[in-house]
């Protein structure tokens, strides 16, 4: 029996200690992922099951996490860490972006750093300061990391498994507002690849283009439209980077409207990139210039005005209201 | 805590200091060393010259520490690894990476002219302290994998003041791993003095702060460091964990040929420290023991002279990498959107010739 009900936690661990059981070289650590089983439990019993040198709790440094994934890196493991929470991965950056990133392309491919870099991700969760940054754009702009967020606890299963397999560092964003919904989880079927989005809902009239936590929100609002009358579709990104631009651009020019959602700030970020691409190529498909629903530019807010900072299916459905159907 | 006694085995001026922890090591090791210091001495000298003839973008020189360079190759056993600063080209070379492949680095052609895993001496790192964390990585898994593999890492006193050596340091406390973490005290950091980094008694000072033993040593003294650190990588290797080694050393030269060491130090502290060089020291200790005659240093010379030659020769050509190179290393499979880049670059490079 391979199916079943599974939370997106219960998915991850799943992944985690299926890829553990089928390589030894899979090593899991971080701040409380021993015997705690990590703060949202997603590293739940892989201590008691694979002893203390397969998931172990480190000194609490995240750049020292990092660095001491690359070095087990370059000595034959594939290490899978975890960083607490999106705010608190930043002081691993110079490890993530100056090494993690670049170790490939400045060895000439003779080092090749296979870690997964597992993050707690983004809001919704009315989390204290600190505990819901939308870090993706970060990730994205540093070229040699792939940066994968998946939207569904079956996806949460299968690239996580693909992550962990996967010859370059990865970046795992994790939307940890879904870590305790459940879902049917059949970790038997594979899911597509790493670099392929997936079309989550068809639609004749606009798309809707998403990632990680923002995908059930832009079904929602899909769900919305339909009794309004409109069709929109939705794509699920399921990785940044690789972005997937044929299977966005070919659903944008079906339908020639398009809004993309993401719940990071809108300024300089992975939502511009997507809205910029559409634009350059679809131009002469497109009956409306690209729209944008994303969060406010201001750093997150306090837990009780989240709900006016993160894009919601109104938010969303304005934004489709404004692609100048009057004028065709 | 008391202050720690600074290991020395040879004086500066070649007598033996007659230290009661650790004994000389014998004659004819210590003219291996010599060899290799004067190697050093000539590959440094060379580099700085292949600067100055627009061969190299920059060389930091380590004119003053090639005892340190000298000694952390050569306690080193084969399968153990060095992890270099951008400093320590020597070291790098003297653990058998060809010597051109080394300064591709400098000579603008790639970022790490030679195969990491092929002599297990890692990309040498230019952002301060962070290769540490790697090191402890490395040592880490060899030790889960029970391998007796040693990690020695290499970093400078301004290093010592970044998050990642603190980081470093303590992880290999925690986790017992085999690595050596060895500090070279030149004294500066570009142009902030050792003052302005730390007002501990010494930088050795700070493994007392992480559990693991430490030692001061004279890091002109290749005899005092090839004892010290040979003591701790046979620790390490046996399981008992990291050790940090802080070597008393001085940046003969400017930071870089870039820099002008005249605006932050005096010349007579220059002319102090050249009264301590490792070359010379030893070379006194070896004529008195009579190991080292005309003949013997007339063969050193002409050895290190090969090296110099060897480099010489190969940063003259002109090379020019090929641009595609920009592209492939970046992912390990194919990347749609590098493609589309790396395709519009070729065109540019086929208008470029045709036009």
């Amino acid at each position: 029996m391979t199916a079943t009900k599974l939370t997106m936690a219960q998915a991850l661990n799943t992944a985690l200690r299926d890829a553990m059981t089928a390589d030894e070289s899979v090593v899991v650590f971080g701040e409380d992922v021993g015997p705690l089983g990590g703060v949202f439990r997603v590293t739940d019993g892989l201590t008691e099951t694979f002893g203390e040198q397969r998931c172990f709790d480190t000194p609490l440094a995240e750049s020292g996490i990092a660095g001491l994934a690359i070095g087990m890196a370059m000595n034959g493991f594939r290490p899978v860490i975890e960083m607490q929470f999106d705010a608190f991965a930043y002081p691993a950056f110079e490890q993530i972006t100056s090494h993690l990133a670049k170790m490939a392309n400045r060895t000439r491919g003779r080092v090749r750093l296979p870690v997964v870099v597992r993050v707690p991700y983004a809001g919704g969760i009315g989390g204290v300061e600190h505990h819901c940054d939308s870090s993706e754009a970060y990730y994205a702009h540093t070229p040699g990391l792939t940066v994968v967020a998946p939207a569904t606890n079956a996806d949460a299963y299968g690239l996580l498994r693909a992550a962990i397999e996967h010859p370059d560092p990865v970046i795992f964003l994790e939307p940890k507002r879904h870590y305790f919904t459940r879902e049917e989880v059949d970790t038997a079927t594979p899911v597509p690849p790493i670099g392929q989005a997936v079309v989550r809902r068809e639609g004749r009239d606009a798309t809707l283009v998403a990632y990680g936590p923002s995908v059930p929100v832009a079904l929602a609002a899909a769900e919305l439209a339909a009794t309004e009358g409109r069709d929109l579709g939705v794509v699920d990104l399921r990785s940044i980077v690789p972005f997937d631009e044929e299977t966005v651009l070919a659903q944008v020019r079906r339908t020639g409207r398009a809004v993309v959602v993401a719940e990071a700030q809108g300024f300089a970020s992975v939502a511009s990139e997507i809205a910029a691409r559409i634009g350059e190529r679809c131009f002469h498909h497109l009956e409306a210039p690209v729209r944008r629903v994303t969060g406010f530019d201001i750093p997150y807010p306090p837990p009780k005005l989240e709900r006016h900072h993160l894009p919601s299916p109104d938010r969303i459905l304005d934004a489709v209201d404004a692609l100048q159907w009057d004028e065709t | 805590m008391s202050e720690l006694r600074l290991v020395r085995l040879i004086e500066p001026d070649g007598s033996a200091s007659g230290d009661d922890r650790y004994a000389l090591p014998a004659p004819g090791e210590l003219l291996e060393h010599y060899r290799a210091l004067v190697r050093g001495r000539r590959f440094n000298e060379q580099a700085s010259a292949l600067v100055r003839q627009g061969r190299l973008a920059v060389y930091p020189s380590s004119h003053g520490q090639e005892a340190c360079q000298v000694a952390a190759a050569a306690v080193l056993r084969d399968g153990d690894w060095l992890f270099p600063t951008y400093r320590d080209s020597v070291a790098a070379v003297e653990r058998g990476v060809d010597p051109v492949e080394v300064m591709l680095l400098l000579s603008g052609d790639w970022h790490c002219g030679y195969d990491p895993m092929r002599h297990h001496v890692a990309p040498q790192a230019t952002p301060l302290a962070t290769q540490l964390p790697h090191a402890v990585g490395v040592a880490h898994a060899a030790r889960l994998k029970g391998e007796d593999t040693v990690v020695l890492a290499l970093c400078g006193d301004g290093a010592t003041s970044e998050g990642d050596f603190h980081e470093a340091l303590n992880f290999a406390a925690v986790f017992r791993a085999p690595v050596v973490f060895l500090v070279q005290n030149n004294k500066y950091a570009i142009s902030v003095p050792l003052a302005r980094q730390s007002v501990a008694s010494s930088l050795a000072a700070k493994g007392e702060g992480y559990g693991m033993p430490s030692a001061l040593v004279d890091g002109n003294d290749v005899a005092a460091l090839t004892a010290v650190l040979g003591e701790a990588v046979r620790r390490a290797a046996g399981g008992d964990g990291p050790t940090l080694m802080e070597a008393d050393t001085y940046r003969m030269d400017a930071h870089t040929n870039a820099d002008d060491a005249s605006r932050y130090r005096d010349d007579a502290e220059v002319t102090e420290w050249a009264r301590r060089d490792p070359l010379v020291r030893l070379r006194a200790h070896l004529r008195a023991a009579g190991v080292l005659d005309d003949e013997e240093e007339r063969a050193i010379a002409e050895s290190a002279e090969q090296t110099a030659a060897y480099l010489r020769t190969g940063l003259s050509a002109d090379s020019e990498p090929d641009p595609a190179e920009l592209f492939a290393h970046v992912y390990a499979g194919p990347a749609p959107h590098l493609a589309a880049q790396a395709e519009l670059l070729a065109a540019e490079l086929t208008a470029e010739v045709h036009s």
